[in-house]
């Protein structure tokens, strides 16, 4: 009897977080399943059964192609990049320092702007003639730059915008983790001889790595979900150039409202960070050390 | 506020003892494209109306871009809830009528007067607006490309500040010697500067018109990319960044009218509807001229529609049409015309004493009106977005030069054609 009531009891704890999960995570991402195995309904024309036809024009679009690929070098380019810095700004805003808060707020207030206002900041820098970066190079005698309006450069660009925004952001959780390491471990490290890059990397370091996992976590998600400033510096050009996996499905769904393709794509987007996701977890839990 | 208080005070007084008329409360959803004073003008327009009529409501709501607005209105409809009336690009057309969204004008034109209205506007406008002969768009904010210049620049450089390039070779020969130096050898003023960020096919009309291609099928299902003409209209595009005399790369839109404020370029190509910004702007003399001609003048025309959206009640969308005819009238039209510099669609309302005043006092205003008489319709298909960014990607493909013009645009009509196909 009892253990009825206690089963009812866990079930109603669970049960609001549970409908929410299941309205606004389970429901829609089988919802896009589903879609994806229709064509896009018109007005004119209502959707029929498509099978995997959805999946064979991914395959054949090199748009595509082209925008996996181009995430996947965003990510290449973003996240180890942010992580090193928002590592190197804690460590340096952990010290005793004059101005150690003005200038823990001046990393952080990338992170507090809204993406869109950031990227607007960002296109003004970038402005060939007479934008922030030419005003500085043109008074070494140095031309104009047209660094988001060439195919090789358009995509760096980007991800420059996304750096500067991230790294604040990551900065603050290892400055909490950086926080809580006592310091008598450093002390004790001390004492016996280490200098400053033996305790960095035997001490310091590794009592960050739970910290590490999360902002990992957090960067890899992000360089799949961040895209709003892709629609104020390129929308997605030149040619695709700067296009990322998300901006192309909004694109396709909201532009083209070519839905059915666009819940195929975004099935495609959900099964690749499930396992970047899964891998992340299994692969790189058993080096962190817990404590 | 002010007009709604007045109406009711004024319902309480006339209708004290009768039961309330139920008003009909109508929708307006509206882009805003160029700076300057577009949404205070809609705003102060729509007061107008219901301050002057009885029993209408209309609610404007400013919905951002183009394609903003074009994603509002449609998801609303979506979901059921679709505004009475809405401005839309009207390249959009065939892309509403295929969702099944919006009405014809013609069966809400029962009296000769609404008959003779729907024939009032300019012919270039109304190819943007009808599809087999039935009207779906009410030309409102339209725009047509031209070329401005800087008067100062042409002087500095032993040009005649008066004469405009009329040609495609006497573009490029004028740009040739507007292009300054400094002597480290970078550009500090480049010849010309033709936008080719976000929407690069529209400008590029500008060229392909004036070279004689046409690129899309009357009934919107077959495009002409690959068409030698339309080659020739590229690689001529592209020539004027290697040689020098417009700047490399894809150039922004949005910084265009900046950069000729800064004398950073002499010359722009940008729409008639930053005429008044230009205006209150430039620190220099500037003159604005029709597009140059190759085989001949031609331009698209751009810019947005009035269209009535369907899933109303008949009461509604009547009070939503009576609206859009009364401002697409001669005294409205002129208001808003003069505002923005977007073109009066209507011959009469180039008439009208007002607007007659405007051009008197600011000629330039005449050459887009003058300019219609060559104009085309812009590229608009089914599936207008998908078509239309397939074009665009090829242009910024050869533009940056990761292809040749011809190879582009090739692939850019294979894929076109794989879109429309359903369609024919």
């Amino acid at each position: 009897m009892t253990q009825t009531r206690q089963w009812i009891h866990a079930w109603l704890l669970l049960l609001p977080a549970f409908v929410f999960l299941l309205a606004f995570t389970h429901v829609p991402a089988i919802t896009t399943l589903i879609n994806s195995l229709y064509t896009t309904p018109r007005g004119r024309r209502p959707a029929r059964w498509a099978g995997i036809e959805n999946y064979q024009t991914l395959i054949d679009d090199p748009v595509f192609w082209k925008v996996l690929g181009n995430n996947i070098w965003f990510a290449i380019g973003t996240i180890p990049a942010s992580i090193v810095i928002a590592l190197a700004m804690a460590l340096w805003v952990n010290q005793k320092l004059w101005g150690r808060s003005a200038l823990r707020m001046a990393y952080f207030t990338p992170t507090v702007l809204p993406m869109i206002a950031v990227a607007n900041i960002w296109l003004f820098f970038y402005t060939p003639g007479f934008g922030l970066f030419d005003q500085i190079t043109g008074l070494f005698g140095l031309g104009h730059s047209n660094i988001l309006g060439q195919t090789d450069t358009a995509l760096v660009g980007v991800m420059v915008v996304t750096i500067w925004k991230e790294a604040g952001f990551f900065m603050i959780f290892y400055l909490a983790a950086l926080q809580t390491i006592p310091p008598s471990l450093i002390e004790a490290a001390r004492i016996e001889g280490a200098g400053p890059w033996t305790i960095f990397r035997r001490v310091t370091f590794p009592l960050l790595m739970p910290t590490t996992l999360f902002i990992g976590v957090n960067a890899v998600v992000n360089a799949f979900r961040m895209v709003d400033h892709i629609f104020i510096l390129t929308a997605g050009g030149p040619d695709n150039a700067s296009s990322l996996l998300l901006f192309y499905i909004y694109e396709v769904a909201f532009r083209f409202w070519d839905t059915a393709y666009a819940a195929t794509l975004t099935v495609v987007l959900l099964v690749l960070l499930g396992m970047l996701a899964l891998g992340q977890f299994f692969l790189f839990d058993r080096k962190v050390h817990y404590k | 506020m002010p007009t709604l208080t007045f109406k009711a005070a004024a319902a309480a007084l006339t209708l004290a003892a009768a039961p309330a008329l139920a008003d009909v409360d109508l929708q307006f959803y509206f882009p805003v494209a160029v700076g300057g004073a577009a949404a205070n003008t809609i705003e102060e327009l729509t007061d107008a109306y219901i301050a002057q009529t009885d029993g209408v409501n209309i609610e404007a709501i400013y919905a951002g871009s183009y394609q903003d607005t074009v994603a509002k209105a449609l998801t609303a409809a979506r979901g059921g809830n679709a505004p009475q009336l809405s401005v839309i690009l009207s390249v959009d057309m065939y892309t509403l009528y295929d969702e099944d969204l919006i009405h014809d004008f013609d069966s809400f034109a029962t009296t000769d007067e609404d008959k003779a209205w729907l024939k009032s506007f300019y012919p270039s406008f109304m190819e943007n607006s009808m599809i087999d002969g039935v009207t779906y768009g009410i030309p409102f904010q339209r725009s047509t490309p031209v070329l401005y210049w800087n008067k100062e620049a042409f002087k500095a450089a032993g040009l005649d500040p008066e004469t405009p390039p009329a040609t495609w070779d006497e573009m490029k020969s004028f740009a040739e010697q507007l292009t300054a130096k400094d002597d480290n050898g970078n550009t500090t003023q480049w010849g010309v500067r033709i936008p080719s960020s976000g929407f690069p096919y529209w400008l590029f009309q500008g060229l392909t018109t004036a070279n004689g291609a046409i690129l899309v099928s009357e009934d919107g299902t077959k495009t002409d990319f690959a068409n030698p003409k339309v080659v020739e209209a590229l690689e001529y595009l592209v020539s004027l960044s290697q040689d020098g005399v417009m700047a490399p790369g894809i150039i922004e839109w949005g910084a265009t009218p900046k950069a000729f404020f800064e004398g950073q370029t002499a010359m722009m190509w940008t729409s008639t509807g930053n005429l008044t910004n230009v205006r209150k702007n430039a620190p220099f003399d500037f003159g604005v001229a029709m597009l140059p001609a190759r085989e001949r003048r031609g331009a698209p025309t751009g810019g947005g529609n009035f269209y009535l959206f369907k899933g109303s009640s008949e009461e509604e969308t009547k009070a939503a049409f009576d609206f859009i005819k009364w401002i697409s009238q001669p005294e409205q039209a002129a208001k808003w015309s003069i505002a923005t510099g977007y073109v009066a669609p209507s011959p009469a309302t180039w008439d009208s004493d007002e607007m007659k005043a405007y051009t008197a006092d600011f000629p330039p205003a005449l050459v887009a009106r003058d300019q219609l008489e060559f104009a085309v319709a812009e590229l608009s298909t089914y599936e207008n977005q998908r078509v239309t960014r397939i074009f665009n990607d090829a242009l910024h493909a050869a533009i940056t030069g990761e292809k040749s013009a011809a190879d582009a645009l090739a692939e850019a009509q294979e894929k076109a054609d794989a879109v429309l196909k359903a369609y024919r």
